[in-house]
């Protein structure tokens, strides 16, 4: 310890004496300046400003979890972080913060002081209370239904109208916006013709809703469909307005 | 369906009778359906005129007359119900009952006015909870030898006992007398029973008694189609993820396991040798029509036409080939296939088909048809059967309601189907009648739907 203050003083003289000699010889750029190699005995570099640098891993954890801090300094004599205190110049802590905290740590050494920062993010769950996180919003089922509306077929037919068109580029809209949202769509027919023939018929139904949706890009995965052909009736009278309420695509949230 | 190299019987006496069952049959489809002919089975030729005389008691135990009564009315209806006897009323019975033949006076039989060409006659009683009957069957027009057939049977003293053996000994009368052709006394038909809001998987005798639930699933359950040797039942069942192909073992008296698929599976239909099932499946989008093993395992797909593909049936006679209906040109309609996806064949013109059944000697198909479906049109949807090798068809059923999935009887001689006077999908009920469309009557009340009758 004694040699290197030793060093240290050693150094400040010289670095003192080059700095006056500087001083007196002016800063011209002369190529027959000093040359300080030819200053007699080497002299020891001038004290470097300390570095420092300060890691958390991982940088953002749950409550209740820790965090790994990790420092490295040099040219430092002493090293504090905040809420922890004097370290090593080097070195690693376990740390488990009930909130998001700033590590921040300041390394003074005879060249100067340096400071680095590390942020830890602690997600503290939400009181029952709290509104939920936006990409849990699966939204009321009023607004739902508003939004994606059934659409309509004609009889014996699975090409979607140009009115249910328009109504699936709102719907992807809407469930774009509400990406929790999981749907089935249902695929029903009319009570004539064939029940099995009906089932299939549904099918195709509930896939050209759900093909329009994808095209509008609403991700496949979030789209369930399920013919029901003839076997849900949402009207039972036997007249047209009855069966055009039947032969349908119907959204539901799929909870 | 015929075969008509087995004739048991003295040539002379029954050989007419093989010519009712052909006209029956091959004069359904010799005829031009399109200019409005229905098969009679009356055309110039007459059924056998069989006398079936109530069973002597044979016990005094106080069951017998409630089992007998059953044996005896269940016997009569199996005969009058093959379509091939002319069944003498029994007022014109000679007044004796005869229990043996020894008891007999068949002369009596073949006079006027009973002039009866078979007589079919015998005891049945019941001894220490055990029914025990003797069944005859005599030829009256051969006072030498005029025993045809004796048959005695044994079994629990209940009444479906005393049913089952009336059924099997009609089956044997018909088998002897149809020159070959196995009865159907004994064959069962799977329905659809409405229950509420679900649909279960029912069973019953095929002249509808009997009615017992197979399932028991709280869904609904459709399209039941027995296997060739009457141990597994494949049909399909809305779940979580809408309908699948589910499988129930009749053997097990439960549910078995058949691979779940993605999209709707239904409609199953058994190949003739039971190991594949044919359905439709829209697993890959579009509903098409798939084959699997029984478990749903080795699936492979037979059409690629957009649009529904539905209702398959395998040509039970040679199951090389499958008839289905498809909607590649909107309405659907009724083609043929080779089972390899080959050689597909458009049948039916026009209309709204549906529902297909192949015959048993694989030559017709009966189907649903509406031929003026439409938005507004008045079109009805009966039932159809057509020819495979001419497409040449007639019609069965006529201004009774909205008529569905026929089914063919083991011997092909009678069809069973599903009919709503008024429409309505609730007041279906079972109906059955000859393949010539005569002989209609009610198996089941309202709220039965979709039969689908045994292999044999």
């Amino acid at each position: 310890m004694n040699a290197m203050q030793t060093g240290i003083r050693k150094t400040l003289v010289i670095a003192a004496t080059l700095i006056s000699i500087g001083a007196v010889t002016g800063c011209h750029k002369k190529a027959s300046g000093i040359d300080p190699n030819a200053l007699g005995p080497a002299p020891a570099p001038p004290a470097a400003a300390p570095t420092a640098t300060i890691t958390a891993d991982p940088l953002s954890i749950d409550l209740g979890q820790s965090v790994i801090l990790n420092w490295r300094t040099q040219n430092a004599s002493t090293v504090t972080i905040d809420g922890i205190g004097d370290v090593n110049t080097n070195g690693t802590q376990t740390v488990a913060p009930s909130t998001s905290t700033n590590f921040h740590l300041t390394a003074k050494g005879d060249g100067g002081t340096t400071e680095a920062n590390v942020r830890v993010t602690v997600r503290v769950p939400v009181a029952p209370t709290a509104p939920p996180p936006a990409d849990n919003d699966m939204g009321s089922e009023a607004a739902f239904h508003e939004n994606v509306q059934d659409v309509f077929f004609d009889y014996d037919s699975y090409d979607l109208r140009p009115d249910a068109t328009t109504a699936s580029s709102k719907a992807a809209a809407y469930l774009t916006a509400h990406p929790a949202i999981r749907v089935v769509i249902g695929g029903y027919c009319d009570d004539r013709g064939s029940a099995e023939y009906n089932l299939a018929l549904g099918e195709n139904r509930a896939n050209a809703a759900r093909t329009a949706l994808v095209n509008a890009g609403v991700p496949a995965s979030r789209l369930r469909v399920i013919s029901y052909g003839k076997e849900k009736q949402f009207c039972t009278e036997e007249n047209e307005s009855c069966w055009q309420q039947n032969r349908r695509a119907q959204f539901s949230l799929d909870k | 369906m015929l075969r008509l190299k087995r004739t048991p019987l003295p040539r002379h006496a029954y050989l007419c009778r093989l010519g009712v069952l052909l006209l029956l049959l091959v004069g359904a489809s010799a005829l031009h359906a399109q200019e409005g002919f229905k098969t009679e089975t009356s055309s110039g030729v007459s059924n056998i005129r069989i006398a079936v005389a109530d069973f002597k008691p044979a016990s005094a135990d106080p069951q017998t007359s409630a089992f007998k009564h059953t044996f005896d009315s269940t016997l009569y209806a199996d005969l009058a119900n093959a379509g091939i006897f002319d069944i003498v009323s029994k007022s014109l019975l000679p007044q004796a009952t005869p229990g043996a033949p020894a008891e007999i006076r068949i002369q009596q039989w073949a006079d006027a006015p009973t002039s009866a060409a078979m007589v079919v006659f015998g005891n049945f009683g019941v001894q220490a909870n055990r029914i025990t009957c003797n069944g005859f069957l005599f030829d009256a027009k051969n006072l030498q030898y005029p025993q045809v057939l004796a048959k005695q049977y044994n079994e629990d003293a209940t009444d479906d006992s005393a049913r089952q053996i009336a059924h099997r000994f009609a089956d044997e009368i018909i088998f002897r007398l149809s020159g070959g052709s196995q009865g159907i006394a004994e064959s069962k038909i799977f329905y659809v029973k409405l229950t509420g809001a679900d649909k279960e998987i029912w069973q019953m005798d095929y002249d509808g008694a009997n009615q017992h639930p197979l399932t028991h699933l709280g869904t609904v359950s459709l399209s039941p189609r027995i296997s060739p040797d009457n141990s597994r039942l494949a049909f399909s069942s809305l779940g979580r993820d809408g309908f699948q192909i589910r499988m129930f073992s009749l053997v097990l008296n439960r549910m078995v396991n058949f691979s779940a698929a993605g999209g709707t599976n239904l409609s199953p239909a058994w190949s003739p040798n039971g190991k594949d099932l044919a359905y439709s499946s829209s697993r890959s989008g579009d509903p098409e029509i798939w084959i699997s093993d029984t478990s749903g395992g080795s699936s492979r797909r037979v059409t690629s036409f957009r649009g529904p593909d539905v209702s398959p049936v395998f040509n039970p006679r040679s199951g090389s080939q499958i008839a289905w209906i498809s909607g590649r040109t909107n309405l659907p309609q009724l083609y043929v296939m080779d089972t390899d996806g080959s050689n597909v064949q458009r049948m039916t013109d026009g209309g709204y088909a549906t529902s297909p059944s192949w015959s048993p000697n694989g030559q017709f198909l009966t189907f649903a048809w509406d031929r003026k479906y439409g938005p507004g049109a008045p079109g009805g949807q009966d039932i159809y059967v057509m020819e495979i090798a001419t497409k040449r068809w007639i019609q069965l059923t006529h201004d009774g309601g909205r008529c569905d999935f026929p089914s063919w009887s083991p011997d092909g001689r009678h069809i069973v189907y599903a009919n709503s006077p008024d429409g309505r999908a609730t007041h279906m009920k079972i109906m059955t009648m000859l393949a010539d469309g005569t002989q209609k009557h009610e198996l089941t009340g309202a709220g039965a739907d979709m039969p689908n009758w045994s292999w044999k």
